[in-house]
C-alpha cells in the first residue's frame, strides 16, 4: 500500500535519539522514566533558548509548543490509526473556550488546573466525536469532521452573553509567581510553562504510542479485520484514538487561550482545521517527530512568507496574497516529492549517511 | 548519560514551581506593584523616522471591503513624507495582515511592539480583532490610535489610557439616526436589520431611545452566511416601511440586491459603515450591463438615505475630497476612488496632525497628552470627542440622501451627541481647508 | 404560510447550487477515489473568467461558456499532474489538492485583487421564484440528468465506470483507463464550474464558494459519496431544510443545523442516505 504504512517503525521520543529496546532492558529503566529524561533535557533546551532570544522569538517558540501538541495528537489519530479528521480545530475551540470561561467566571482556580480542565473537555468532546465517527470510513468521516469545524464555532452566536457572540472573549490569565514578576518577562515564563506542559504530554503520548494502545492503533489502520481477528476491539480503538487525540488538541486551546488571552469564533475557522493537517503531512505522518517539524513549519514558513513578501517591491494585490500562494505551492511539492514529508527527508538523510558509512557499495539509495 | 539519577530531583522542582505558582488563581490579577509614573518613553522613533504599525484584514473573508484602507493609509504617508515628513521625520507605517483572525491578531501586534519596536499602533481594524489586544497594548504603554470600529469599549480611558476611538461610535450612530428618523418618517412602520453583534446591539440602543415604539421588527444577520431573504421576507411580511440597516457594504449591496428580488421598497437608511455609495455603486454595477437583469446601482440606490462624518467621494466640491483625489490620482491612480480610500487616508491624515502637535521632542504619553488636549480640525465634518474623560472618536455625524446620479443632497447637517441622554444638536461648524491646517508647513 | 412558501423556494433555488456542486465531487469520487479539495477554486477562477470576460465584451453568455471549459481544462490538467502520482495515498491526494485550493485561491486574489466585484446573474433576479431561480433548478436538472444518462446508458460512461470500479480489468478489455479518468476530472470541473456560475451572483471575491462548497460536501456525504442522484436530492433536502432554520430559528443557527443533519444521518447511515458501503476503505 502507501508510504502511510511502510512506517510502523515507533515514534521516537521529543528530544534525543531513542537508544534501542534492548538497551532499556539492559538499564532496567521504565520507559516512561527514560522520556520524562528526555523531556527534561528538551525542556532545559527550550529554556536555554528563550533566555538567548527576544521576547517576541519566545513568543514564537511559546506558539510553536502549543501547535506540536495539537498536530502531534492528530499525528495519533491521522497518522497510527487513520482516521482523517479535518476538524481538529473545533476541539482547540472548545479548550480554549474552556480556559476563557473558568479565568473569566471561576478566577479562583490556578491557571494547571484550567489547562488540566481543558484538556479533560477536549477528551469529552472526543469521545463523543469519535463515538460517531467509529462507524464511518474515510471520506465520510472527513466530511462529518469538516461540519464540525464549521459549525461549532457558531455557538458563540447562540450564546452571546456567555460566549460572547462573535468578538469572543478576552481575558489576562495569571500564572506567573509573585516571586517572578520582573525578574523573569511574561512572554518568556509563559513559554516555560507551555513547554513544561507540553513536553508533559508527549512523554504520555509517546507512551501511550508505544505500547499496546499503539499497537492497537496500528493493526487498526492497516486492516480492521485482521485487527479484530487478533482481538482487538476496533470500535473501542477508534474511539479511544478520538479521546486522546482530541484530548491533546484541547489542551492545544487551553495554552493558546492561556498565552493569548483570547477565545474567539473567528480564531478557529475550516482553515485552522485545514492546516493542523497540512501541517502534519507536511511534517511526517508517521512519527511524533514528524509533528515537530510540522509545529516548527506551521509557525515559521508563515512569518517567512510574509517578510519575503515584503521584502520584494510587489504591486499591494500579489504581496497580500503571495504567502498564501508560497504556502499551498510547498504543500503540493512537498506531497509529490518527498511524501513522507520533512522527517522522511530527516529519515532517508540518515539513511545513506548510514548506509555510506558502513559499505560503499551497498548503497540503496532509498524510496521508503 | 547519567540523566535519569536527576530525574526525580528535576521532576520535584517543576512541581514545586507548579505549586508556588499555584498560589494565586489565574483570573486574579495580582496585588500590588504599578501606580508609579516611569519617565516617557519614545520607541521607535529616531532623528529622522517615526515607525508606526496597524493590523488590517488583508486576506481571508473579511479582506472585500476593507483590505483598500491601508493602500489608502499608505498613500497619504508617501505624500507626507515627500513633503518633508512630520516634525522633520518620515512615517514609516507598516501593516500586518491579520486575515480578521483574533489570534493572529495578537501575534502581529506583540511582532510589531516587540520586534519592529513601533512608536504607537495606529488605524488598528475590527471589534473581534482589536478588543484582543487592548490589554495588551495598554499594559505597555503604547498608544492605540483611532481604532477602525465604532464600538464603545475604545472610550473608557480610566482603564485604556493610550486608545483612542476614530469612528463615531455605533450608539451616538443610532440615536442621531433614531432622531431624524422620528423627525422626518413619524407614524411609520420601522424595520431593523442588523450585524448580530455589538454593531447591532449598540446602535439599537441608540435607535431605542428615539424610536422603540416605532419598530415593528428586528431581524439579524450573520456574516458568514450570505442568504439574507429570509430575513427580508421577514421585514416585508411586517409591512415595514423603513429600513434602518446596521449593515457593511457587501451586505448593504446584498440588501438592496434581495428587496428588489422580492419586490420590497421600503426606505432605506444605512449606518456610515455600509453607506458608502461609491462601494455600493462598485458593488451593484455589473446589474446595469448583463443580460438578464435590468437593474441598475442608480435605480437601487436613488433615495437612499447614508450617514457620513468625512466628505464623500461624491462631493467633489468639498476642499477635503479634492485633495483626497489630488494625493490619489499621484500616488494610486489605479484604485476606484471610494469613501474607503477616504477613511484611510483621513485617518493617516489626522495621525500626522496628532503627530505634528506632539511636537519635534516625542513620548508616547505626550502623544496621548496632546490627543486629549488638543482639538484636531481636519477632514471631518464634525468634531472630536477627545479630553480627559472621553477618548471616543467624532462625536457626530450627518446624513445624505442619494439622487442616484452620483450626486448626494445633505438632508441633515452636521449633529452631535453623547453616549447618554444628551440631546442630538447642531455641530460646530467651523471647518478648515486642507492648506489650513499647517500639516507640512515647516 | 407566504413565507413558508418563499422559504421553500429560496432552499430549493440554494438546494441546486449544492446538488450541482456536490455532483462534481461525486463524479470525481467514483472515478478516482478522491474527494477533491480544489472543486471550488477551479470554479472560482472559471467564474473570474467569466467575469473578465464579461467586462470586456458585456454579455453574458460567452464567458459563461468560457468558465465551463476553462473548468474542464483545470480539472483535466490537474488530475494528469498532480493528482495522478498520489492516487493511492488517500491523504496525500487530500492534501495535494488542499494545497491547490489555496495557491488557487492567492492566484484569483493576485489577478483580480481580494475585493468584491458584482457579478451578473444569467437572468432577471426579481420575483417570488425568479426566472434566474428557474434557470438555476433547470440547468441544474438538466445537468444531473444528463450526467445519469451518461453513466448509465452510454457506451463512454460505461468505459468511465469500468475504469473507476476495476481499472485492471477494464484494462485487458481495452478501456484507456488514464483517458477515462481524466476525462472524469473534466467532466466532473465543468459541472463544478456550472455550479460556480450559479452559486457566485451577485459578488466575486476569493473566498466565495467557501460556504458553497462545505454544503457541497456535505450533501455529498448525506446523499452517498457514490451515488449521483442521492447526492442530488441530498443537496436540494439540504438547502430547503437549511432555508427553513434560517427563516424559522435564526440564520446564526445555519451551521450549527447542517451539522446537527449530517450527524443524524450518519448515525443511521454510516454510508450516506443512499450509498452503497465501501467494500474496503481504501
Amino acid at each position: 500500500m502507501s508510504a502511510e504504512t511502510s512506517e510502523t517503525t515507533a515514534p521516537a521520543p521529543p528530544a534525543g535519539r531513542p537508544p534501542t529496546r534492548s538497551a532499556i532492558r539492559r538499564r532496567g529503566l521504565p520507559p516512561v522514566l527514560r522520556h520524562l529524561g528526555w523531556a527534561l533535557v528538551a525542556f532545559l533546551a527550550v529554556v536555554g533558548l528563550t533566555l538567548l532570544t527576544d521576547p517576541f522569538t519566545n513568543l514564537r517558540i511559546a506558539t510553536i509548543g502549543y501547535y506540536l501538541i495539537a498536530i502531534a495528537g492528530l499525528a495519533l489519530l491521522t497518522g497510527f490509526n487513520g482516521q482523517v479528521s479535518l476538524g481538529h480545530g473545533a476541539f482547540m475551540f472548545i479548550g480554549a473556550y474552556t480556559v476563557a470561561l473558568l479565568v473569566l467566571h471561576v478566577p479562583g482556580l490556578p491557571f494547571w488546573v484550567d489547562l488540566l480542565l481543558a484538556t479533560v473537555a477536549g477528551a469529552v468532546a472526543g469521545l463523543l466525536a469519535g463515538a460517531a465517527a467509529a462507524r464511518l470510513h474515510g471520506p465520510y468521516l472527513a466530511g462529518a469532521t469538516l461540519a464540525l469545524a464549521v459549525g461549532l464555532p457558531a455557538v458563540t452566536q447562540r450564546f452571546p452573553d456567555l460566549l460572547g457572540g462573535s468578538n469572543g472573549l478576552s481575558f489576562t490569565v495569571h500564572s506567573e509567581p509573585a516571586a517572578l514578576i520582573g525578574v523573569v518577562p511574561t512572554t518568556r515564563w509563559q513559554a516555560w510553562v507551555i513547554w513544561a506542559t507540553v513536553l508533559l504530554a508527549m512523554v504520555i503520548l509517546v507512551n501511550l504510542s508505544r505500547g499496546r494502545l499503539g499497537r492497537s492503533l496500528r493493526a487498526v489502520r492497516d486492516d480492521e479485520v485482521a485487527a479484530s481477528l487478533a482481538g482487538i476491539h476496533v470500535g473501542r480503538t477508534k474511539i479511544l484514538a478520538f479521546i486522546v487525540s482530541s484530548a491533546c488538541a484541547g489542551l492545544a486551546g487551553g495554552l493558546q487561550a492561556f498565552l493569548l488571552g483570547t477565545a474567539a469564533p473567528g480564531s478557529f475557522t475550516v482553515a485552522l482545521s485545514l492546516s493542523l493537517l497540512a501541517a502534519l503531512v507536511l511534517g511526517g505522518l508517521g512519527s511524533l517527530w514528524g509533528a515537530f517539524w510540522a509545529a516548527i513549519a506551521f509557525v515559521y514558513f508563515q512569518a517567512w512568507a510574509e517578510d519575503a513578501a515584503d521584502a520584494v517591491n510587489l504591486p499591494v494585490n500579489v504581496a497580500n496574497n503571495l504567502p498564501l500562494a508560497l504556502y499551498g505551492t510547498v504543500l503540493i511539492v512537498v506531497i509529490l516529492v518527498f511524501p513522507g514529508g520533512i522527517h522522511g527527508v530527516f529519515s532517508r538523510l540518515r539513511a545513506a549517511v548510514r548506509s555510506s558509512r558502513s559499505s560503499s557499495s551497498d548503497r540503496s539509495e532509498g524510496v521508503s | 548519560m547519567r540523566v535519569h539519577r536527576g530525574v526525580r530531583g528535576w521532576a520535584v522542582a517543576v512541581a514545586g514551581i507548579l505549586v508556588l505558582s499555584a498560589c494565586s488563581g489565574a483570573g486574579e490579577a495580582p496585588s500590588g506593584g504599578g501606580g508609579d509614573q516611569a519617565p516617557d518613553t519614545a520607541p521607535g522613533v529616531t532623528d529622522d523616522t517615526v515607525v508606526i504599525g496597524s493590523h488590517q484584514p488583508l486576506t481571508g473573508p473579511a479582506a472585500p471591503g476593507y483590505s483598500k484602507i491601508s493602500v489608502a493609509a499608505r498613500a497619504m504617508y508617501q505624500y507626507i513624507n515627500d513633503n518633508g515628513g512630520i516634525n522633520g521625520r518620515r512615517i514609516e507605517y507598516r501593516v500586518e495582515d491579520d486575515a480578521y483572525n483574533p489570534t493572529k491578531t495578537v501575534e502581529v501586534v506583540k511582532k510589531l511592539v516587540l520586534e519592529d519596536q513601533v512608536f504607537a499602533i495606529v488605524g488598528g481594524l475590527g471589534t473581534p480583532t482589536h478588543s484582543k489586544v487592548l490589554d495588551y497594548l495598554n499594559q505597555e504603554g503604547v498608544p492605540d490610535l483611532l481604532v477602525s470600529s465604532g464600538a464603545l469599549m475604545w472610550d473608557q480611558p480610566r482603564k485604556y489610557p493610550m486608545t483612542f476611538g476614530y469612528q463615531v461610535d455605533y450608539l451616538r450612530e443610532g440615536k442621531i439616526q433614531g432622531n431624524f428618523i422620528k423627525e422626518n418618517f413619524a407614524g411609520k412602520k420601522i424595520g431593523l436589520f442588523f450585524q448580530g453583534d455589538d454593531v447591532g446591539r449598540d446602535t439599537q440602543a441608540g435607535l431605542d431611545k428615539y424610536i422603540k415604539d416605532q419598530v415593528v421588527s428586528r431581524q439579524a444577520y450573520d456574516p458568514a452566511n450570505t442568504d439574507v431573504t429570509p430575513q427580508l421576507l421577514a421585514l416585508k411580511s411586517s409591512g415595514v416601511e423603513v429600513v434602518v440597516c446596521e449593515c457593511i457594504p457587501a451586505f448593504m449591496a446584498l440588501t438592496l440586491l434581495t428587496a428588489a428580488k422580492i419586490g420590497f421598497r421600503p426606505q432605506f437608511v444605512a449606518s456610515s459603515i455600509g453607506s458608502d455609495p461609491a462601494t455600493l455603486t462598485g458593488l451593484l454595477e455589473n446589474f446595469a450591463k448583463s443580460s438578464g437583469a435590468t437593474v441598475s446601482a442608480q435605480q437601487l440606490l436613488t433615495g437612499f438615505i447614508g450617514v457620513g462624518y468625512l466628505p464623500r467621494a461624491g462631493l467633489l466640491d468639498d476642499p477635503w475630497t479634492k485633495f483626497f483625489k489630488q494625493v490619489h490620482d499621484k500616488y494610486i491612480p489605479n484604485e476606484a476612488f471610494t469613501d474607503t480610500l477616504i477613511f484611510g487616508m483621513a485617518q493617516a491624515y489626522t495621525f500626522a496632525q496628532a503627530l505634528k502637535a506632539a511636537g519635534r521632542d516625542l513620548g508616547r504619553r505626550k502623544l496621548v497628552e496632546t490627543l486629549e488636549t488638543t482639538q484636531l480640525k481636519g477632514p471631518a465634518l464634525v468634531p472630536f470627542a477627545y479630553s480627559k474623560d472621553s477618548h471616543a472618536g467624532y462625536s457626530g455625524a450627518y446624513l445624505v440622501r442619494n439622487n442616484g446620479d452620483g450626486t448626494a443632497t445633505i438632508v441633515e447637517e452636521p449633529v452631535v451627541t453623547d453616549r447618554e441622554g444628551g440631546a442630538v444638536e447642531p455641530a460646530d461648524t467651523d471647518r478648515v481647508d486642507p492648506d489650513q491646517t499647517g500639516l507640512l508647513s515647516g | 404560510m407566504d413565507q413558508f412558501l418563499n422559504l421553500t423556494l429560496n432552499g430549493v433555488a440554494s438546494g441546486a447550487v449544492y446538488s450541482a456542486l456536490g455532483l462534481s465531487l461525486v463524479i470525481i469520487y467514483r472515478a478516482t477515489r478522491v474527494v477533491n479539495f480544489a472543486q471550488p477554486a477551479f470554479a472560482l477562477i472559471s467564474a473570474y473568467l467569466a467575469y473578465s470576460i464579461n467586462q470586456a465584451t458585456g454579455g453574458y453568455w460567452l464567458g459563461f461558456a468560457a468558465a465551463l471549459v476553462a473548468g474542464a481544462v483545470l480539472g483535466m490538467l490537474t488530475e494528469r499532474l498532480l493528482v495522478r502520482p498520489v492516487r493511492h495515498n488517500e491523504l496525500g491526494a487530500i492534501i495535494v489538492t488542499l494545497g491547490l485550493l489555496i495557491v488557487l485561491q492567492a492566484v484569483a486574489g493576485m489577478v483580480w485583487s481580494n475585493e468584491p466585484h458584482s457579478f451578473p446573474y444569467a437572468f432577471d433576479f426579481r420575483g417570488d421564484f425568479s426566472p434566474n431561480s428557474v434557470f438555476v433548478v433547470a440547468a441544474v436538472a438538466v445537468t444531473a440528468i444528463g450526467v445519469l444518462v451518461l453513466f448509465k446508458a452510454t457506451p463512454l460512461g460505461l468505459r468511465m465506470r469500468a475504469a473507476a470500479f476495476n481499472a485492471d480489468s477494464a484494462r485487458m478489455s481495452g478501456v484507456r483507463v488514464g483517458l477515462m479518468l481524466t476525462v472524469g476530472w473534466g467532466l466532473a470541473s465543468a459541472v463544478g464550474s456550472l455550479a460556480g456560475m450559479l452559486a457566485v451572483p451577485p459578488f466575486i471575491f476569493p473566498n466565495v464558494l467557501d460556504g458553497v462548497f462545505v454544503y457541497a460536501l456535505t450533501a455529498a456525504v448525506i446523499g452517498g459519496l457514490d451515488n449521483p442522484l442521492g447526492t442530488i436530492i441530498g443537496g436540494f433536502l439540504l438547502g430547503v431544510g437549511l432555508s427553513y432554520v434560517s427563516g424559522y430559528l435564526g440564520p446564526e443557527l445555519v451551521t450549527l443545523a447542517s451539522l446537527a443533519i449530517l450527524v443524524i444521518v450518519l448515525a443511521v447511515r454510516p454510508n450516506g442516505l443512499f450509498g452503497r458501503g465501501l467494500a474496503r476503505s481504501v
